[in-house]
């Protein structure tokens, strides 16, 4: 079970990767300067399912993932993997978390990691308003027999 | 003998031309663009994603551009790319109950929790052709809606999100990720122990892109062949089990068409993370079972998952998987095709059956010579068996 501070941080790495890429370039425009110790790498994941939704594991099919590990000159080490292969998002999403391992949180929080989060519920509120709209209200029609 | 043949490079480039040419078609018409593709032509790219078996709808929708709208081509691109990628990591088996769902109805359960929710369904519409769309730049008329979120997507333009209309019960009950929110239909029916349990495991399954296909393959197997096999040959099978050739008795106790996240741990971090989001169809179906001599009646399943919204796909994987399944829920064979693994998970695959028929129009000037000379000797030999005879 990770600790409370890696479940922080597991929350904001899920934030930066799901994060549209321009949307968070637009965030965070200029990078601090920074080591890269793995450069931007485009690979696949395998998805996997589970049978019956609930049961065996099994290979659905792979999707495209770009990782990137940087460290910042005073020493944090921040790390990277997004769906996709935007290798600049990578970069990104790992220079933001190193920053987020040092006093920046705060701000970072409020200007980055807490914009995204809004956009990224308003969005799915919006799309769960719209298939709300589509769920069906049966009513039953008055039978013979109940005249 | 080996007949080395030069000569055709010139014509290759010449027809490549060519097909770059027609490719763009006429240059009155505006060249379409991949965000287009992406956008405007979202189910074609969900079948190239989920036949390529790479999900990435960019790709996916530059494959179909480049194929010019040859499905199989373009995915015969993508699985080509999908060789060139190091593999990173599997995920952690995604979770479809924690899915944030545009659809979900159920064929067997009026009144599920949650609600039968239709989506963005082909289903009622009346196969019309709408000339509306063909009067390029005019919005879509609205259609007046009873209540929130059923408006036109025009409306969306000005603003208006839906986010102001009176909260759905729907929202915050499971539609804001993480927690499980949208239990399966099965799982209602497995409670009072009608329906077999599906038994969670997280062993490492076999996977057919690293190993070859052995037989006999196990369930996991079959579901990432039939997961890419091609739409087509998948729905025909299903069909066929309908009428009769291997019947199972399938009824769709759910189909949920959604977006899932996709964990995975990484192991410089220690723990598991969100690294994206995909969309996705789930089918059960529940299956007629009379039991067996160590089971009682219940009801039975099959499962179809797709990357994607591919309902078709989906619901007839689940068939196809439930007929696969007659061994070992102790069914007799009737010789259907449905129910021969062989058949169906060694032809299923479009990408294999189109390599090996297309090759039979390359050269094959040699094998050809060989047959040539084999029938005039045969035709000589049966003219001199003729000739003594008489």
């Amino acid at each position: 079970m990770p600790s409370p501070d890696a479940e922080a941080r597991r929350a904001w790495i899920a934030t930066l990767a799901k994060a549209p890429p321009a949307r968070l370039a637009e965030l965070m425009p200029e990078l601090p300067p920074h080591d890269v110790l793995r450069s931007p790498e485009i690979g696949a994941v395998m998805v996997r399912g589970r049978t019956g939704g609930t049961g065996a594991a099994f290979n659905l099919g792979e999707m495209t993932v770009t990782r990137c590990s940087v460290r910042l000159p005073a020493g944090p080490v921040g790390h990277a993997w997004v769906q996709g292969r935007d290798k600049a998002h990578a970069r990104r999403a790992a220079v933001i978390d190193a920053l987020m391992q040092t006093d920046a949180a705060q701000d970072l929080t409020a200007r980055v990691i807490a914009p995204l989060q809004a956009e990224a519920a308003a969005h799915r509120a919006a799309r769960a308003e719209k298939a709300a709209g589509t769920k069906v209200e049966f009513f039953t029609m008055v039978r013979g027999e109940d005249k | 003998m080996y007949v080395a043949v030069k000569g055709g490079e010139r014509a290759i480039d010449n027809a490549h031309g060519w097909l770059a040419e027609e490719r763009r078609g006429d240059r009155a018409v505006p060249e379409l663009t991949i965000p287009q593709i992406r956008e405007q032509m979202k189910l074609a790219v969900n079948r190239v994603m989920a036949e390529g078996s790479l999900y990435d709808p960019d790709l996916a929708a530059l494959a179909i551009k480049q194929a010019r709208g040859d499905l199989i081509e373009a995915v015969f691109l993508i699985r080509a790319y999908r060789t060139t990628l190091p593999r990173l990591a599997g995920s952690r088996p995604v979770d479809t109950a924690a899915m944030a769902v545009d659809r979900r109805i159920s064929a067997t359960f009026k009144d599920l929790p949650g609600g039968q929710v239709l989506g963005p369904t082909f289903d009622y519409t009346h196969r019309l052709l709408d000339f509306a769309l063909m009067a390029e730049g005019e919005p879509p008329t609205p259609v007046p809606s009873p209540q929130g979120g059923g408006e036109a997507p025009g409306a969306e333009a000005e603003g208006g999100t839906g986010l102001d209309a009176p909260p759905s019960p729907l929202v915050g009950e499971g539609w804001g990720g993480g927690a499980p929110h949208m239990p399966h239909v099965t799982g209602f029916l497995n409670r009072d122990g009608l329906i077999e349990a599906a038994q969670p495991s997280d062993a490492t399954p076999p996977d057919l892109t690293r190993e070859p296909m052995e037989l006999p393959a196990d369930r996991a197997l079959r579901l990432q062949a039939l997961a890419r096999g091609d739409e087509g040959f998948v729905l025909g099978l299903a069909y066929s089990t309908q009428r009769g050739y291997g019947r199972t008795h399938a009824f769709v106790g759910e189909l949920r068409i959604g977006r899932v996240a996709v964990e995975v741990d990484i192991p410089e971090l220690g723990f598991a993370v969100e690294i994206g989001e995909i969309e996705l169809t789930e089918c059960e179906t529940v299956n007629q079972f009379k039991g067996s001599k160590t089971e009682p009646p219940q009801f039975t399943r099959g499962y179809g998952l797709v990357m994607g919204q591919s309902e078709r796909k989906a619901i007839a994987m689940s068939l196809v998987d439930r007929a696969l399944r007659w061994q070992e829920l102790g069914e007799d064979f009737t010789g259907a095709p449905a129910q021969d693994a062989e058949f169906v998970l060694m032809h299923c695959d479009n990408i294999q059956a189109t390599g090996f028929l297309e090759h039979i129009k390359l050269p094959h000037y040699v094998d050809f010579q060989a047959e040539l000379e084999l029938v005039r000797r045969l035709r000589a030999e049966a003219q001199t068996m003729q000739e003594a005879a008489e």
